[in-house]
């Protein structure tokens, strides 16, 4: 047996850079990423070819792909979008019907969510975008930008992913022309010039012959930039540098020795750190309770450590002995959330039941769940032009709108932009128990004036 | 706060805090919890976890086997001694007393296997105990149903999963409400993969059920695969037993689960066999999924793991 579809030795086509990591670092972190473009761009065939060729594929998979295709087709051609077809009720439809995880390892280990691109599942690519640090949105250079490429860039940009890579696809089939390429991007920057993505990047692509995904082509010399898979090796993460952000531990869960032990009074409050580090002996304030103390030690299971740094899992006790549990946050002093029972919030609705104002529903945000009810619907975003309508007074499946929230108690929170782990929430219907809103915290409205 | 160090967590201790977080969130949101342990190398990364999480506090859950009676007895062994030096409560569900008090019925003939009897068994125990939350080992990478299934999830009173009435799940923010009679599944290792798994073992130095290293046996050949040969398999026309130096990959019923040749009797030489391979562990070891191409996502359906 010789290669490796898991591992990244030898796996790897010549060309690429090696890694690039400091010493003492083990390279890239995992990067989570999505891939979304409309029915037929060719998403599926370039996660197939992305996969293939970085050799990604076992065997037996490849296999099962082989004989599918012979079965289906006339040709008989190796169909690289049966790889990533899922469910029964997919293949028989010749559809997507949820969001798909799929795992590979070059230089750096990822995590795919693969999301349909139909307008109906607008949930699904919420879903999928909500982890991601990098968003691959195709565009078949054919057709040109679409309503659905405008949609999932402001979805790319509305759930704070950070890097937006706009893959230029079915470059064969004009050519491989230069201008063609300029005209999608000029089209596209137009209207996501006033995106608050950061970074963006265009790659012209051939998906079905393979350019530019693993391997450099020989027939774009105009492109000079990196491959699909050179540039998911090396993109920068932000989370790289936890110490920039505000450090934010929401309490999970606490620990207590069991009885008759000798550190019977232990109490440990444990939890994944949502953002940036906390040491030991650092004051601290838990929100919303505003009980302050300092952090006496952190412990994981391997010993106590000196920082804890996120997104890691951690229990720390604390100097003094409070009365507190899953609920608060642990910040620093002179870094604490906003707290309030108010908050106004971007939702992507993904019920069918419409979300009206005057009903409640459970707000689920970092460890804490209280009661919410919609006071306001502010608007509601036009998804064909993607602008605000105002006076919108509900919020459809697959809407995406503006609401103002209160809870009967108060909320320890970031903006969404500020934070993605604390600036978020779900909401949950009480009769039903389905998860029907994921929310992202705009900011809580200003004390009303006396 | 002056220098600007990169500091990043390892993929493993990435994927570790992950599954600890999810753990907890189960603990603290379910009522009655239980950890299914299938005697496997993902049970055995589980109960380390578990123990991350809970340390020095005890597991909120006790520990459930579903004992097709057809195992391995290296897993059983294991089982116990794992489960004795955690200190922590076993509940042993037991495929046979199913088949005794009529609620299943067994299969006959040469490939006669308890394997989808082990449903009923679990979806019983679950009842009779009111479970509301069973966290399983299962991963994403295994096969393409669950490719699509969520961290957390939900079965309807019949323990059947839909995978079209599947609730959103987004960032890190579970939802694990259930109605009485109702359960989630919870699958803490969901974003691992079997080399992760692997990594982890090595990394950790967890103890598994030896049959994970190549040792001989005797085994048969039936469909391209190696197994082993027990009283629970019935010889069919033309298999005849030989001795041949085997691991296993996976580890179900003695009934279901092929080995592979292997000289590889260490954690570091599977690890490497593992990084090396070409096939993935379900194709070639697991017969249970060779039924059809949609074998488990039917079996899903119905309740399985
Ligand atoms: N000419 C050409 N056809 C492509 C390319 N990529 C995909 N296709 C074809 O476009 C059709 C739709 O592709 P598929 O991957 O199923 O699209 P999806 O619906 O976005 O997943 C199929 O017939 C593909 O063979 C490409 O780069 N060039």
């Amino acid at each position: 047996m010789e290669g490796f579809p898991i591992s990244s030795n030898g796996a790897r086509p010549a060309t690429l850079a090696e890694p690039s990591a400091p010493p003492g670092l083990s390279g890239r972190g995992l990067l989570r990423f999505t891939t979304a473009g409309s029915v037929d761009d060719g998403k599926s065939t370039l996660i197939g070819r992305l996969l293939v060729d970085s050799r990604q594929v076992a065997d037996d998979q490849l296999a099962q792909v082989e004989e599918a295709s012979r079965r289906r087709s006339m040709d008989g051609a190796l169909d690289l979008s049966l790889l990533t077809d899922g469910l029964r009720a997919e293949r028989e439809q010749g559809i997507t019907i949820d969001v798909a995880y799929r795992y590979f390892t070059t230089q750096r280990r990822f995590i795919l969510a693969d999301v349909p691109g139909h307008r109906e599942y607008t949930r699904n690519m919420v879903t999928g975008a909500s982890t991601a640090d990098l968003s691959i949105v195709l565009v078949d250079v054919h057709r040109g930008v679409v309503e659905q490429s405008r949609r999932h860039a402001y979805i790319t940009s509305l759930l704070g992913i950070p890097h937006l890579v706009v893959a230029v696809n079915k470059m064969d089939l004009v050519d491989y022309d230069q201008a063609a390429f300029a005209s999608v991007v000029d089209t596209f920057e137009e209207f996501a010039a006033g995106l608050p993505v950061a970074d963006r990047l265009f790659i012209p692509v051939s998906a079905l012959h393979g350019d530019n995904v693993v391997a450099r082509s020989e027939r774009m010399p105009w492109y000079d930039g990196p491959t699909l898979l050179e540039h998911l090796e090396q993109v920068e993460l932000s989370h790289e540098h936890p110490e920039r952000v505000s450090a934010r531990l929401p309490v999970q869960w606490i620990i207590r020795a069991p009885n008759g032990e000798p550190n019977v009074n232990h109490r440990g409050y444990a939890g994944q750190l949502a953002s940036g580090v906390l040491r030991t002996g650092e004051e601290v304030v838990l929100t919303p309770s505003g009980r302050r103390t300092r952090i006496a030690r952190i412990e994981t299971s391997d010993g106590p450590i000196e920082e804890a740094v996120a997104p890691q899992s951690v229990s720390v006790v604390l100097e003094d002995d409070l009365d507190v549990g899953r609920g608060e946050m642990i910040s620093r002093v002179d870094d604490p959330p906003t707290v309030a029972a108010e908050l106004e919030a971007d939702v992507c609705w993904m019920s069918v039941h419409p979300l009206e104002a005057g009903r409640r529903y459970l707000i689920k945000n970092s460890t804490r769940t209280v009661s919410a009810l919609v006071a306001e619907v502010v608007h509601c975003m036009d998804i064909h032009t993607l602008r605000p309508v105002p006076d919108s007074s509900s919020l459809e499946l697959n809407d995406i709108g503006r609401v103002r929230l209160r809870t009967t108690a108060p909320l320890a929170f970031d903006t969404y932009r500020a934070n993605r782990g604390t600036g978020s929430f779900i909401l949950i219907d009480e009769t039903s128990n389905d998860t029907v809103a994921a929310g992202m915290i705009v900011g809580a409205p200003a004390p009303a004036q006396p | 706060m002056s220098v600007a160090v990169r500091r990043q967590l390892s993929h493993l201790d990435s994927l570790e805090s992950e599954s600890i977080h999810i753990m907890r969130e189960v603990a603290a949101e379910l009522e009655r919890p239980v950890l299914l342990f299938s005697g496997g190398k993902d049970s055995a990364v589980l109960l380390r976890l578990a123990e991350k999480a809970f340390r020095p506090g005890r597991f909120p859950f006790p520990i459930m086997h579903v004992d097709t009676g057809h195992n391995f007895p290296e897993v059983i062994e294991f089982r116990d001694r794992r489960v004795a030096e955690l200190g922590e409560r076993l509940i042993i569900a037991s495929v046979q007393d199913s088949i005794d008090r009529g609620r299943a019925v067994e299969e006959t003939g040469p490939r006669a296997t308890r394997n989808r009897l082990q449903t009923v068994t679990l979806l019983d125990a679950i009842a009779e105990h009111g479970f509301d939350a069973a966290f399983g080992g299962a991963r994403r990478d295994e096969e393409r149903a669950r490719a699509k299934e969520r961290v957390f999830s939900f079965r309807d009173e019949f323990g059947q999963w839909d995978p079209r009435a599947q609730r959103p799940e987004v960032w890190n923010l579970y939802n694990g409400r259930v109605r009485p009679g109702e359960h989630v599944r919870v699958f803490p290792l969901s974003n691992w993969t079997e080399l992760d798994v692997w990594e982890y073992i090595a990394r950790e130095d967890l103890d598994l059920p030896p049959i994970y290293f190549a040792h001989e046996r005797d085994v048969f050949q039936r469909d391209g695969m190696l197994y082993a040969h027990s009283p629970f398999v019935a010889l069919a026309n033309g298999e005849v037993p030989f001795r041949e130096w085997v691991r296993y990959r996976t580890v179900g019923d003695m009934t279901c689960t092929g080995g592979v040749r292997s000289r590889a009797t260490t954690l570091a030489e599977v690890v490497a066999e593992i990084a090396a391979t070409r096939i993935t562990e379900r194709g070639e070891t697991r017969a249970d999924d060779r039924f059809s191409e949609a074998a488990m996502e039917d079996r899903k359906k119905m309740g399985y793991f």
